[in-house]
């Protein structure tokens, strides 16, 4: 019969030390660290062995010393006589900043290819899927020489450059526009942007109250709108519509005035572009798909409009599954830019590569490119992380 | 209530759709203009079609050169395909003897032949493994010579396609065997292996594919003891095996971590081990279910082996940029990355249909 | 009934982080007895008997199963899983081997016998549960009902002296349950010892020695079926029959 056991406990045996589980563990993660460290040691010994051979230098020490090189186009001033320090600012500015641009032009470019993919236009459908068909199946290196070798050797000299739009104009030596000229009304109109912002969260946030008390609802969409638009637009009208352009004109082989972009970037960024937007407009489409359509039926059988049912239902749960890849995709598109080493834009691995060539120390340069890009994974990553932990939908 | 007579003696006769509903008219009607939105996307969209594509096409067919002695032959005109006709074996093969192009030829048609084959689900299984291996070796045998009569050719003048196809699949075939340990390892309780396991993927993942090349290309050699050297082609091999090993990584976990914990506690309640476990229930699952991110995987390392042009190795995008280097035949860019991009999408495009129609089977298989 | 008992739990407890899931919980089990154990969802029943093949780790208390006692050696814990099968609620049946690979996978690797006479063993047991034809059919095939009945031939095929089911039925269709409750009887017919959480009361009536009732971690109340129905002494079980056999 199944009875209550005697409840005399008797002393347990303490297995012997090479079947307990945790003393195994510990056997094992010793064995592996120690062929890790060694194989570590090794290489670091040959490596010391072989820099020492070869005269080379080892430490940081290069990085005060005069860097005699040139470079193209940078963020902020930079002259031969500066640091090898300098440079390396100068490259990964250059890197955060046509990674940056490539991300919104990105996202504008693939979400737009997104929504066209699903779009009920077959024309609009079947050209998106050309689109990203095509782009999506060739390396991105190829697309960059293809627009380096358009932008600098097939494009037409300045005397005779295209112009796509007024005061736009493409030639070998780079596109160059139009900038408005600084003029003091232009502060008071970002203060005024300023203001406005805030004013449209004041009204947004009062507008919900509102609604919560008493139930009706406040525009509070295109006031808000309203005041980020209509404040600066005021200040620029009262000040007497402070629009000077500083026009680009041809003088002798090039242009003077205006602003430029080297033909290296703008094939970088539009290769980007184009490139990371095609695996963009693909997360999108799968992301709006991913919300399944008896959400918006249910949507609608409770009576909320169309527009209603895609921002408070569809869209929050879409953006949940399009939020992770699309981070990943905004991180390759900032180790891609890397490639830019191939095309000559001055990025942080080019000026890199530059240093290493000169002073020999290849280890050092090396070591501070991946610091530098881990360090820019691991933030995002974090981020991204931050994101899932706040809108993980509860489950059991 | 009346009794309503619902009964029908007759089935009610055929009719066909009045041509509004059904037709070419109505499709366009659908299709293209139902909505006043759409049917100005629609004008606008055959706008810019009408204003790009014949311009695209004089170029390409109409004023196309086809065949010419020199760059000079083309100046007039459109395309230059007398250039692809003239260097359209270099950009294939790069610098391989000329008198050897049958190997690399084989070789091409052997890897295609493979990759084909792997695409069979019936061979699947130990099967696939001896034919990959058999293949490989005859690969070597055929690129390297120096026996049954062929001369020897070193590595550095396997150019062109042929070094695209080994880089890629020899970057994913030896890459996956340490994959599976990293993913085993991160999943693993013991912090020390986790650890290694977790910094190593992290951190490959988180730089650019170029630094690692650069780290094989310049410092691999100062790793190794003094004297000791490395082949360059083996250098760029190794980098793309490291490098690739991480992200089959991260997707061998994730097929690790959807396997139900079920399966887990069957397998030790029938009193297997850690590793027969593994190898037995866990693996053969796991990897059945991310075969599709496995090929997106595969796809992306044959794009990614287009960056050892700037480590020095010519494959078939280093063989294409070499071509236009040539005095005789001056800035036909658009040409030769326009032939190049096709060899690339072709390869591209048919794998990831492959993995597209995977998934969709896969995806029914699990709906039971 | 042999004298010494084949499971003994004495003083186990066992905690989900700040949970109390099993207390004080002390049960011996004869050689050849078939014992029910049932109770709420939550009540513990499940983790008890996944303690006594490791599954889950108690953390005082002694388990003994066929004289090995349950600590964190490897080797015991190998020893009782070869003596100890299980049948779990979802089947866990290996989905990408065959009927017979599923059966002679750890007769192959764990006890290390030729696969010849693990297959020839296997087919006998699939013939004891009634679907021989399924040999070489995959699990995704398979009814419910077919499945289960291949779980506990699987288990089988190990020849262990003590059998564990952890709620077989409650993931199939009703009319399946039949089939496998029917091979379950034949089972303890024949003599294994069997200890069964579920809430089939009809079999635990028919087949059951010793009923156990567990509610919020704990044993409340044992005994015989027929007193155990009849005349049970807790209010804690008065509800729960009530409850359960309400309809």
């Amino acid at each position: 019969m199944a009875t209550e056991a005697a409840t005399g406990i008797v002393p347990t045996r303490r297995p012997p030390p090479w079947h307990n589980p945790r003393i195994r563990g510990v056997v094992w993660q010793i064995l592996f660290l120690g062929i890790v460290v060694a194989l570590f040691a090794f290489l670091v010994h040959n490596t010391l062995v072989n820099l020492r051979r070869q005269n080379i230098a080892s430490g940081f020490g290069f990085l005060d010393r005069e860097a005699a090189f040139g470079i193209g186009e940078s963020l902020i001033a930079y002259s031969p006589a500066d640091t090898y320090a300098r440079a390396f600012l100068v490259g990964l500015l250059n890197t955060l900043y046509v990674s940056a641009l490539g991300i919104v032009l990105a996202t504008v470019l693939g979400t737009v290819m997104g929504i066209a993919r699903l779009s009920s236009n077959w024309l609009i459908r079947k050209l998106a899927q050309i689109y990203v068909e095509t782009f999506r199946n060739i390396p991105l290196l190829l697309q960059l020489f293809f627009w380096w070798a358009m932008l600098r050797i097939s494009a037409p000299a300045p005397r005779q450059a295209w112009e796509p739009l007024p005061g736009v104009l493409v030639s070998n030596r780079g596109f160059v526009y139009p900038v408005p000229i600084a003029d003091p009304a232009h502060h008071w109109m970002l203060l005024a942007l300023a203001l406005g912002i805030i004013g449209a969260i004041a009204v947004s946030r009062w507008a919900k109250r509102r609604q919560a008390r008493t139930g009706t609802r406040f525009p509070s969409g295109w006031v808000g709108a309203g005041l980020i638009v209509g404040m600066p637009l005021l200040v620029f009208l009262a000040a007497g519509v402070p629009l000077k352009l500083d026009w680009p004109e041809l003088k002798g082989f090039n242009f003077v005035g205006g602003s430029a972009v080297s033909p290296e970037f703008a094939a970088l960024l539009i290769g980007l572009t184009i490139y990371t937007g095609s695996f963009v407009a693909e997360i999108v489409r799968a992301g709006i798909l991913a919300v399944s359509w008896g959400q918006s039926e249910a949507a609608s059988a409770l009576g909320l409009r169309p527009g209603q049912c895609m921002r408070l239902i569809v869209l929050p749960q879409a953006l949940r599954v399009i939020v992770p890849p699309m981070t990943s995709e905004y991180l390759s598109l900032t180790k891609n830019s890397s490639l830019a080493v191939a095309i000559g834009y001055p990025d942080l691995v080019s000026i890199a590569n530059t240093t290493m060539n000169q002073t020999g120390q290849a280890v050092e340069g090396i070591a501070m490119i991946m610091a530098v890009y881990l360090a820019i994974s691991l933030l995002i990553s974090l981020f991204m992380n931050l994101y899932n932990r706040a809108v993980a939908l509860v489950e059991r | 209530m009346a009794d309503v007579d619902v009964t029908q003696e007759l089935p009610l006769p055929v009719e066909r759709p009045r041509p509004v509903t059904a037709g070419p008219l109505a499709w366009l009607r659908a299709n293209l203009f139902n909505s006043i939105p759409n049917t100005i996307l629609t004008l606008a969209a055959l706008y810019l079609l009408a204003a790009i594509i014949p311009p695209v096409v004089r170029w390409a067919v109409v004023d196309a050169v086809w065949h010419g002695e020199s760059g000079r032959a083309c100046r007039a005109g459109g395309a230059c395909w007398a250039f692809i006709a003239e260097k359209g074996r270099f950009i294939l093969f790069g610098r391989y003897p000329y008198a050897e192009h049958w190997r690399p030829l084989f070789t091409i048609v052997i890897f295609v032949a493979m990759i084909l084959a792997s695409c069979d689900r019936r061979l699947w299984g130990r099967r696939l493994a001896i034919l990959w291996l058999v293949g490989l070796i005859t690969v070597g045998v055929l690129m390297w010579g120096g026996v049954l009569g062929m001369t020897y050719v070193e590595t550095s003048l396997w150019n062109g396609l042929p070094l695209t196809l080994i880089l890629a699949t020899l970057g994913t075939v030896f890459a996956f065997p340490l994959a599976i340990l990293l993913a085993l390892g991160r999943r693993s309780r013991l912090p020390a292996v986790r650890g290694i396991c977790v910094g190593y993927i992290e951190l490959v993942r988180g730089v650019p594919l170029i630094t690692v090349l650069f780290m094989a290309s310049v410092m691999l050699p100062l790793f190794l003891p003094t004297g000791m050297t490395i082949d360059k082609l083996l250098r760029a091999q190794l980098a793309i095996i490291l490098f690739a090993a991480a992200y089959l990584a991260e997707i061998v976990r994730g097929g690790l971590q959807a396997i139900p914990r079920g399966q887990y506690e069957a397998a030790d309640s029938l009193g297997l081990g850690y590793w027969r476990r593994t190898r037995l229930i866990v693996l053969p699952q796991a990897l059945a279910m991310v075969i599709p991110p496995l090929v997106n995987s595969f796809i992306g390392g044959f794009k990614n082996t287009s960056l050892v042009i700037i480590i020095g190795l010519f494959d078939l995008l280093g063989a294409a940029n070499a071509a236009l280097t040539d005095a005789n035949w001056q800035g036909f860019y658009i040409e030769a990355y326009v032939f190049t991009a096709a060899i690339y999408w072709s390869f591209c495009f048919f794998m990831s249909r492959y993995s597209q129609m995977l998934e969709r089977e896969f995806s029914k298989g699990r709906q039971r | 009934m042999t004298d010494a008992p084949i499971i003994e739990l004495r003083g186990v407890d066992k905690w989900f982080g700040q949970f109390h899931v099993l207390r004080n919980i002390n049960l011996e089990v004869g050689k050849g007895e078939r014992v029910v154990v049932c109770g709420p969802s939550g009540s513990g029943k499940s983790t008890m008997i996944r303690c006594i093949n490791r599954l889950e780790e108690h953390q005082r208390g002694q388990i003994i199963v066929a004289g090995i006692e349950l600590t964190s050696d490897v080797k015991n814990v190998e020893a009782i899983r070869r003596e100890v099968g299980m049948v779990f609620q979802q089947f866990n049946l290996f989905p990408h081997l065959t009927v017979l690979d599923n059966l002679t996978l750890a007769p192959v690797w764990v006890r290390k016998l030729p696969k010849k006479e693990a297959e020839e063993t296997a087919r006998l047991y699939l013939e004891r549960v009634r679907i021989p034809e399924q040999a070489d059919k995959y699990p995704g095939q398979l009814s419910g009902g077919q499945q289960q009945r291949v779980a506990i031939a699987r288990s089988l095929c190990m020849k262990p002296e003590i059998m564990l089911f952890d709620e077989p039925t409650s993931a199939l269709d009703p009319e399946m349950i039949k089939e496998v409750l029917d091979v379950m009887i034949e089972l303890a017919e024949e003599g294994m010892t069997m200890v069964c959480v579920t809430h089939e009361m009809g079999f635990a009536r028919t087949v059951a020695d010793t009923m156990v009732f567990m509610d919020r971690g704990e044993i409340v109340e044992r005994g015989p079926p027929k007193e155990f129905f009849a005349n049970p002494k807790s209010d804690r079980t008065k509800l729960f029959l009530s409850q359960i056999l309400a309809h």
